[in-house]
């Protein structure tokens, strides 16, 4: 479904990622962790072409990312994208929020629109917000809106900027329920986060990062029992250790 | 005191109004002509296409250099006779000074616009680019539907201060003898050697019209913030 080939990119003389080669495949559900700066958002947001890279090569479903002549927008309204800071549409409503996208790039009907998204405003436990606007909502509230806006478009895959990093903590559950049934539908995920619990409950795969390289790619349970790298091994004796 | 008159005002109204419409016409147009051209002018300046914001910030700095009154004599004294000399015609074409002044107005008010447009899309966060580019949006929907709603909502009061300046800055049309609210006033003024009771009657008139648009934008400004 993605596969990431030798994927480098440079800030200037920086070099945020470093050969950085994965896959994942239909239905996997990926995490991708590690310290901060390492480059694990930079590497996430190439998949959709929000950021750009010198080297190597990304495919999405077969479509090259890196490639000038591809139509990234195609691309991008077939993969779900949840961000740090949700990102919601602030003049818009909840409703307007999860139908704009279907109707202006998916061309659905507005009653279509509206349909799918109430549906999957209940899917949320969030189907009495429809009507208010994102700065009335918490922000556990917004960020299920904001998955629910991604899965409004029908996406092949979904991908999971740091979704919890920026909620407070007893905020954080009501995200990653939502996450872990969608995995468990079968979902195609890649997740960034720091959410160890997470990952072990759902992950099929754990990739680890540092300093912009890929260091660790290996099945959850290998990567919990007995991580091969020394930086994997630091980093989780620090996150596990509370 | 005995030596004013201030009927001269009653009974020059009607011609007053005619001036007035002009004025209120030449501000409107050249509002909506520069607020919209000035959209376009700013997403060319802020273009990744090199050659585009290039000529799109030079355009604005060139008008942003020269006195508005300026625009208006070259708009009036040389552009007929460019006229000329690309249709080859015998002699100067006069566009007419009415035509002239909506055409100028606009032309320096699309720069002035455009700058005010540019921070206010600036001022829009990367991360909501991001999010209206991932939901598969093309650059021109993600600047409709995401960036420009959210902008304009934004600069609504900044908007409207220059507005108020366009509106003042429209009697500047008594250079090419177009008869504004301010011209009309100035004829009767000196037909019947009425200056100060014309004059004070029209600073009054100026006043009270910008006074108040500016309180609404004050208004607009504290509302704007209670919603942020």
């Amino acid at each position: 479904m993605i596969a990431l080939e030798k994927v480098s990119k440079w800030y200037g003389k920086f070099q945020v990622l470093n050969d950085c080669s994965t896959e994942i495949n239909k239905g996997e559900v990926v995490v991708v962790c590690g310290p901060s700066g390492s480059g694990k958002s930079t590497l996430i947001k190439c998949v959709n072409g929000l950021e750009t890279f010198q080297q190597g090569e990304i495919f999405v479903n077969g479509t090259s990312v890196g490639q000038a002549r591809t139509n990234l927008s195609k691309l991008r309204s077939q993969v779900g994208m949840v961000f740090q800071h949700f990102e919601l549409f602030p003049h818009l409503s909840i409703i307007d929020n999860l139908t704009i996208a279907q109707i202006k790039v998916l061309k659905r009907s507005k009653q279509e629109a509206i349909e799918k998204g109430m549906q999957l405003l209940e899917r949320v436990g969030l189907s009495n917000q429809s009507a208010k606007f994102p700065s009335q909502l918490s922000g556990g509230q917004q960020q299920r809106v904001a998955i629910a806006r991604a899965l409004a478009m029908d996406p092949i895959v979904m991908l999971f900027d740091e979704p919890t990093s920026a909620l407070d903590p007893e905020m954080v559950n009501e995200v990653l329920d939502v996450m872990v049934e969608l995995a468990a539908e079968g979902m195609t995920m890649m997740v960034v986060t720091h959410e160890m619990g997470f990952a072990r409950k759902v992950a099929n795969r754990v990739v680890f990062m540092d300093r912009g390289s890929i260091i660790e790619d290996t099945t959850k349970n290998e990567f919990f029992g007995t991580p091969r790298s020394k930086r994997a091994q630091q980093f989780l004796s620090k996150i596990l250790s509370y | 005191m005995g030596d004013f008159d201030f009927d001269v005002i009653r009974r020059s109204l009607p011609y007053l109004f005619k001036g007035m419409e002009y004025t209120l016409g030449l501000t409107f147009t050249a509002m909506i002509g520069g607020i919209f051209f000035g959209t376009l002018l700013a997403l060319a300046r802020l273009s990744a296409i090199a050659p585009l914001s290039l000529v799109a910030s030079g355009y604005v700095n060139l008008m942003r250099s020269i006195p508005l009154v300026l625009v208006i004599f070259w708009f009036y004294f040389l552009v007929p006779l460019v006229g000329q000399w690309i249709t080859g015609a015998p002699q100067p074409l006069p566009i007419g000074a009415e035509k002239t002044a909506l055409v100028s107005f606009t032309l320096f008010e699309i720069a002035f616009y455009c700058e005010i447009i540019r921070a206010g899309i600036q001022s829009i966060p990367q991360g909501q680019i991001g999010a209206a580019k991932a939901v598969g949006f093309t650059y021109f929907q993600q600047m409709r539907y995401v960036i420009l709603p959210q902008a304009f909502q934004n600069m609504i009061p900044i908007l409207l201060s220059q507005t108020i300046v366009l509106f003042q800055d429209t009697s500047l049309v008594y250079v090419i003898s177009v008869t504004d609210f301010l011209g009309a006033a100035a004829k009767v003024a000196q037909r019947d050697s009425r200056l100060v009771e014309m004059y004070s009657f029209v600073a009054v008139i100026y006043f009270v019209m910008s006074f108040a648009l500016s309180r609404l934008v004050r208004r607009l400004q504290t509302n704007i913030r209670i919603a942020g």
